[in-house]
């Protein structure tokens, strides 16, 4: 018994020694990679948590920056006026939306004659692609096509760490995708800056250097505000966030509100559950 | 298992059926009468737990199924549609979705709960075969679910995935080809991919009647790891393991729920967010988390085709374990070595899944050869040896006997 014992103890000092060679291994790859860390930090978020709702007023701004700047490049191809003016998004009215879709030319078509035309945009058309197709926004960005912006909050993530995992799960933390589009913007370096040869230097990018490809997108007073908010990057950048994660995600609201009914009634339910079970096993040693 | 039916026919309409078709008293003696051990703890409710999880992902899969469309073109823009303007889309797909993942937390509980307490040894060895073919089902099914929202990480996990068949040797690629349905992961490979996506949950459901029906003929196992002698050691199922099973689901959809409504993208890669493209491939290509730790056994092995072998040998090895295992008592609790291998197996395997996410450099893969190393010394060395020289604790006579000592009393009749 004692040699097994002894045995036993021996593979626990194996696995541990593995372990140790994993903890080790891990520097070592970080030791291999260059000293950059993208500086990417957490934002409160009026959305966050599980009674977060957007702010629609924020919303509103970042449609406006949104419009102004990131649509000359950016498509939103999964977006349409109409969902301005739904429940859980900007709060525009449908009169707002209807004014705002008529701003733009949509191609339509073909008519009794057969041929294409143009006419003001509806409630009901997606936002317009700022380039007819891949090739053109290709050729007019340096060769990569800016992402489309519909879902471009949920489909960028800053970290991966095992150690966060379960506290990102308890803390319900699902803004890594504003977090990090707020970084970008508010992180461009010098414009006469040396180090990106290919790039715009960015200490927020994620990558394994700080060059962006894309330029700096805004500046301080670019875009108007009528309700007072300051026209700063900072400001532009938290509203603009905002905005994609509302687009990325509207029915976030409606997600939340039901899951706090639905938890609250399974918790309940699960109660009465418990004390039937120990009502039935009550006279049964078990 | 306990003979003659217990049903009782009650009404005219119930006796006319009984001599033509005796399917309430099917039912009633396998879900009514069943004798249950007593002595069952939580670990015993992931049956029906599993049972729930299948009837939810095959519910919310149909309702999916009826607005998404399997074509490269707008299978993407598809998925959204049921984001944006499907009434509860989300509520179906992020429930479908983090289901797979839920699905796949209970049958790994429910699989430690087997190794724990021997539940794989004579007379079980048919039913926990029957339960590896619905794990390699689930497996099946799971990665082609992931391919249909044709995302970048459904479709370069399918290449990836598909790409092993390549180092079958001589016919490695025409199988890929024939895989494909072309040169390349392309529409034909989603095509194929949402038909089967849509059959295999059918025969994960046959695998499962098959599996509780071969749990009905050898009794289920128990904590103790001994037989029921008398009726004084069981409870009928109904009322008591149903009243427990309904509970401890509702308790494990709680966290479900929390997943769906407050973390819904927590398990999912932000990349499979970016549509398909095949000229784009991402920094990192890694499988969802459950199969984390094959894919860290696949690339621990310098070589293609023995990483193949090596990954399957996993669960192969599963197949043949109750012929591995050479020890007659089937608890853990009376096994004090094997516990703690048991333990160290569990840590061997969440490490690989660990790994399974890291870069395969430096020490990421020097950890992966040893715990893939470990692993298979677990089942092919440890496990054979440790039956002939472990000394095995005492064993209660009964389960009556074994829920006393539990509960701190002496031996004696009530």
């Amino acid at each position: 018994m004692t040699s097994l014992s002894k045995g036993a103890a021996l593979v626990r000092q194996a696995v541990l020694a593995a372990g140790l060679i994993l903890v080790a291994g891990s520097t070592w790859a970080t030791a291999a990679e260059e000293a950059y860390e993208p500086a990417i930090t957490k934002q409160l978020w009026s959305f966050a948590g599980p009674f977060g709702k957007f702010d629609k007023a924020q919303l509103q701004r970042g449609y406006k920056v949104y419009k102004e700047v990131c649509s000359n490049c950016h498509s939103m191809k999964f977006v349409s006026f109409r969902n301005l003016s739904q429940a859980g998004g900007p709060g525009f009215t449908e009169e707002q939306v209807k004014a705002l879709a008529a701003t733009v030319k949509v191609q339509d078509g073909p008519n009794d004659n057969g041929e294409m035309f143009e006419r003001p945009g509806k409630a009901s058309d997606r936002f317009p692609s700022p380039f007819a197709n891949p090739e053109a926004a290709k050729a007019a960005n340096n060769g990569a096509v800016p992402p489309d912006m519909s879902l471009l909050a949920k489909a960028r993530s800053a970290e991966k760490s095992i150690y966060t995992w379960p506290i990102n799960w308890l803390l319900q933390y699902q803004e890594y995708g504003p977090d990090y589009i707020y970084s970008l913007l508010n992180h461009y370096g010098p414009e006469d800056s040396k180090v990106c040869e290919t790039g715009y230097y960015n200490t927020a990018y994620l990558g394994s250097r700080p060059c962006f490809a894309m330029p700096k997108p805004i500046s301080d007073g670019q875009v108007t505000y009528d309700d007072g908010s300051k026209e700063t990057v900072e400001q532009y950048s938290r509203d603009v966030s905002a905005f994609l994660m509302w687009a990325a995600e509207p029915k976030l609201e409606e997600r939340k509100e039901t899951g706090f009914k639905v938890i609250i009634f399974l918790i309940v339910f699960a109660s009465l559950l418990y004390f039937t079970k120990r009502k039935i096993w009550a006279n049964v040693a078990h | 298992m306990s003979g003659h039916s217990t049903y009782v026919p009650g009404t005219a309409f119930e006796r006319w059926l009984e001599k033509r078709l005796p399917i309430i008293s099917l039912v009633h003696d396998s879900f009514v009468s069943f004798p249950t051990p007593k002595n069952l703890n939580y670990f015993w409710t992931f049956g029906a737990i599993l049972s729930a999880m299948l009837g939810w992902q095959i519910l919310t899969g149909m309702v999916l199924a009826m607005h998404y469309a399997a074509n490269d073109a707008v299978a993407f823009a598809s998925v959204e549609h049921i984001m944006r303007d499907v009434n509860y889309g989300w509520l179906l797909r992020y429930g479908h979705a983090n289901g797979a993942s839920f699905f796949f937390i209970a049958v790994y509980i429910h699989i430690f709960r087997g190794l724990y307490f021997g539940s794989y040894k004579e007379p079980r060895e048919v039913l926990w075969i029957l339960g590896m073919i619905i794990f390699l089902l689930m497996m099946a099914t799971g990665f082609m679910g992931y391919v249909l929202p044709w995302g970048q990480m459904s479709f370069w996990g399918a290449t990836v995935i598909t790409n092993l068949f390549s180092a079958i040797p001589l016919v490695g690629s025409s199988i890929v080809t024939w895989l494909w349905g072309g040169f390349s992961v392309g529409d034909p490979t989603l095509n194929r991919f949402f038909s089967l996506h849509y059959l295999l949950p059918f025969m994960i459901a046959g695998v499962v009647i098959l599996h509780v029906w071969a749990l009905h003929v050898v009794g289920q196992n128990n904590p103790a790891g001994i037989e029921p002698k008398s009726t004084e050691d069981t409870v009928p199922f109904t009322p008591y393991a149903t009243s427990k099973d309904v509970f401890a689901t509702v308790v494990f959809f709680v966290i479900f729920a929390w997943f769906i409504f407050y973390v819904p993208n927590y398990t999912g890669d932000p990349d499979n967010y970016i549509e398909a493209n095949p000229l784009a491939t991402p920094a990192h290509i890694e499988p969802e988390w459950y199969f984390l730790p094959f894919y860290a056994i696949l690339r621990s092995i310098p070589d293609k085709l023995g990483g193949v072998l090596c990954m399957f040998g996993a669960i192969a090895v599963l197949f043949v374990l109750p012929w591995l295992d050479t020890s007659k008592v089937r608890s853990a609790t009376y096994r004090p070595l094997y516990r703690q291998f048991f333990w160290i197996l569990v840590i061997v395997s969440v490490g690989l899944g660990w790994l399974g996410a890291q870069p395969p450099e430096g020490g990421y893969v020097i950890a992966s050869r040893l715990f893939t190393a470990y692993y298979f010394i677990h089942f092919l060395v440890i496990l054979p040896l440790l039956g002939l020289i472990e000394t095995p604790k005492p064993l209660p006579t009964s389960i009556s006997e074994a829920v006393l000592a539990k509960n701190g009393h002496q031996p004696a009749h009530t």
